[in-house]
């Protein structure tokens, strides 16, 4: 799979799958995306970055481990659910509040916060399998 | 159209929520924290050192929560919390009555003891593997199902401990481990498939999940839905899950392969999710159909309690031998349902956690007895009193309360459940219980008279090859072993607290209540 095309195009597609996804994350709380499907695409990314140039540069590249991530992401969306205890609403409660920036409403809500964990979770999840499997392939 | 609009305005007085309170996000509280400090000690994974210092600290909290939750069910009957504001039972509820409370409790406690046991049990290897992120996210998973009062949710928690278990299984990918918890996998698999097909099937009939809702209408269906086929699914689903006869081969297949405290937290805790999750189901859900299947969980109990404590005698390794009576508590347990009685369903809910907390430390005292005799083969080791006898007499205390002798909390327990079979005249029933208790003193005192009593078989061996007991390890079981003679000798608030568990499974009316107020006060 190391061809020339394949190794020169890899990072430009890596670049715009990773960035598609943090599109789909981001869109998924109105329209069909979210962090789940978003967390795919770029575990996809990620894998065809480590098949086209091989796993190493992919570790360095994400600098921390895989399950690290996955474990920050878990942490992240159960942190999410308990801003509710502030509000004295059950768990997991939708929260929004709708900063404005430079004249926009940037509506933001615990919800986005509990769907960039699941994003995390996913990436870090699916490329530890996938770094590991490539891994093996070299042996 | 007058009515339609007044229909509407009760809809909305029921969107206005109560704040909730602080203490009721205790309800929730012990999941969080479980899977907050899991996440946390993954990412720590490579800090070995860290680790328990971490975990240990956390499980205590955690102790501290559940007892407090215990604490305030006690004090104001069935808590409830839906997430994320929606309203039953469309949201998924968090629903805790003493029963759930009190295996919280339990289980947090034989949780704690194991972080401490895996301070000296569990190397780096295993602890780089994840054995306290497991342990945390394993408790996760156990506490979930014990507080949630949703049956998919239940199975979610399912697959939590589930998925959580085989990581336990496999530390440090043995060979050996690998072959145990492959058996282990597949079977439970099937098992967590069955449970998932007769959600599947209940969600049908119902059109419900919420185990309180399910409660109200349960009593409607039952001329016109097959309930008898679904509650047999979930016995059969189950009673898998909890290591009953038939279907209890997984068990001794693979718990004597995993590392030691890992083999003691499953012995404890795992098997008892089963048996919670027929208390809720059968015990609580569907009694009439639970009434219609009693005499097959009876026969199902006897032979388990029978068949499991003839296995043990039949074992050499200690390990082995512990798995298979694991099995014969499941028995015992069973019995208690199959009665349906409320001297019946405390008496099981009594031994569940009398189990909990002996299993466990059963499974410490076989790790102390082979770290001190340089074996779990019943051939080889001996001369254990002439080297510790205070973890001898602490063994023995074990021995005896298995064995369901007094003053030890085994006691208890099995008296209400053999005076609860004679009073409706299962005389078989009773008589088993008593067979199996009489069987296992003799297992138990086959490996007390061959490990501990005998001189020790090779004079070389010993605790020099394996360098002095940890501290840890004796500390988690006599902890351990404190709690069972305190529950024996002083048993009246146990067996209060296992006796108003069971009047509210019998009686669900404060567990709906509690989901939901509305309704049930118009």
């Amino acid at each position: 799979m190391r061809t020339v095309i394949f190794r020169s195009i890899a990072p430009y597609l890596t670049s715009l799958m990773v960035l598609f996804s943090i599109f789909v994350l981001l869109r998924g709380h109105n329209e069909p995306g979210g962090g789940f499907i978003g967390g795919l695409i770029a575990a996809s990314a990620l894998a065809i970055y480590g098949i086209a140039c091989g796993v190493a540069p992919v570790r360095r590249a994400i600098y921390f481990h895989p399950m690290a991530i996955a474990a920050f992401g878990l942490f992240m969306s159960g942190m999410a659910g308990v801003l509710s205890v502030f509000a004295s609403v059950p768990y997991m409660s939708g929260l929004w509040i709708y900063p404005h920036l430079f004249g926009v409403e940037i509506p933001l809500s615990s919800v986005l916060v509990f769907d960039v964990g699941v994003y995390l979770v996913v990436v870090g999840a699916i490329s530890s399998i996938a770094l590991a499997l490539e891994e093996r392939d070299r042996d | 159209m007058a009515g339609k609009s007044e229909a509407l305005q009760d809809l909305s007085v029921a969107y206005v929520m109560q704040p909730v309170a602080a203490a009721d996000w205790l309800i929730i509280a012990p999941v969080i924290w479980c899977i907050l400090v899991g996440a946390l000690l993954l990412m720590l994974r490579k800090r070995t050192d860290l680790q328990p210092l971490i975990a240990i600290p956390a499980l205590a909290l955690l102790v501290l929560m559940t007892l407090g939750l215990l604490v305030h069910v006690f004090q104001s009957g069935t808590l409830s919390m839906t997430m994320g504001r929606w309203l039953p039972p469309f949201g998924i509820s968090f629903t805790v009555d003493l029963l759930g409370a009190f295996f919280a409790a339990t289980s947090a406690l034989v949780a704690l003891g194991a972080g401490i046991y895996g301070r000296s049990d569990v190397d780096d290897t295993g602890r780089r593997y994840g054995f306290y992120p497991f342990l945390m996210l394993i408790m996760a998973g156990i506490l979930g199902a014990f507080l949630t009062g949703d049956i998919f949710n239940l199975y979610v928690w399912f697959e939590v401990l589930l998925i959580s278990s085989f990581g336990l299984l496999v530390l440090g990918s043995e060979r050996k481990q690998l072959d145990g918890a492959v058996k282990y996998a597949f079977l439970n698999l099937i098992a967590t498939t069955l449970f998932l097909v007769a959600t599947g099937y209940l969600y049908g009939l119902f059109g419900t999940l919420n185990m309180a809702d399910i409660a109200i209408r349960a009593s409607e269906l039952r001329g016109t839905a097959p309930l008898m086929t679904l509650v047999t699914l979930f016995l059969l689903a189950f009673a898998m899950k909890a290591a009953a006869f038939p279907v209890n081969f997984w068990l001794p297949a693979s718990y004597h392969t995993p590392r030691l405290v890992v083999s003691a937290l499953f012995a404890g805790l795992l098997t008892k999710v089963g048996i919670y999750a027929l208390l809720r189901i059968l015990g609580m859900l569907f009694p009439f159909e639970r009434e219609e299947l009693s005499f097959l969980i009876a026969i199902a109990a006897a032979l388990t309690m029978i068949l499991g404590v003839m296995g043990a005698l039949a074992q050499n390794d200690i390990r082995r031998s512990l798995g298979f009576l694991v099995i014969s508590g499941i028995g015992v347990m069973m019995a208690g349902l199959a009665l349906g009685s409320p001297a019946g369903l405390s008496g099981a809910i009594l031994y569940a956690a009398h189990s909990m907390v002996v299993m466990t430390a059963l499974y410490f005292a076989a790790g102390v007895a082979a770290r001190l005799g340089g074996s779990f083969e019943l051939t080889s080791a001996g001369g254990l009193y002439a080297k510790n006898a205070a973890i001898a007499a602490m063994t023995l205390m074990l021995f005896l309360s298995v064995a369901g002798l007094p003053p030890f909390s085994g006691f208890w327990p099995k008296i209400m459940l053999v005076k609860a079979s004679l009073d409706i005249g299962a005389w078989w029933l009773a008589g088993s219980i008593l067979v199996t208790g009489l069987l296992t003193t003799i297992t138990v005192g086959r490996i007390w008279a061959l490990a501990y009593w005998r001189p020790a078989v090779h004079e070389d061996q010993g605790a020099a090859a394996l360098g002095p007991l940890p501290a840890g390890a004796t500390i988690a079981l006599a902890g351990l072993v404190a709690i069972t003679v305190a529950a024996g000798v002083w048993p009246e608030p146990v067996m209060a607290l296992a006796q108003d568990a069971a009047r509210g499974l019998l009686d669900p009316s404060a567990y709906v209540l509690s989901v939901f107020p509305v309704e049930a006060s118009q």
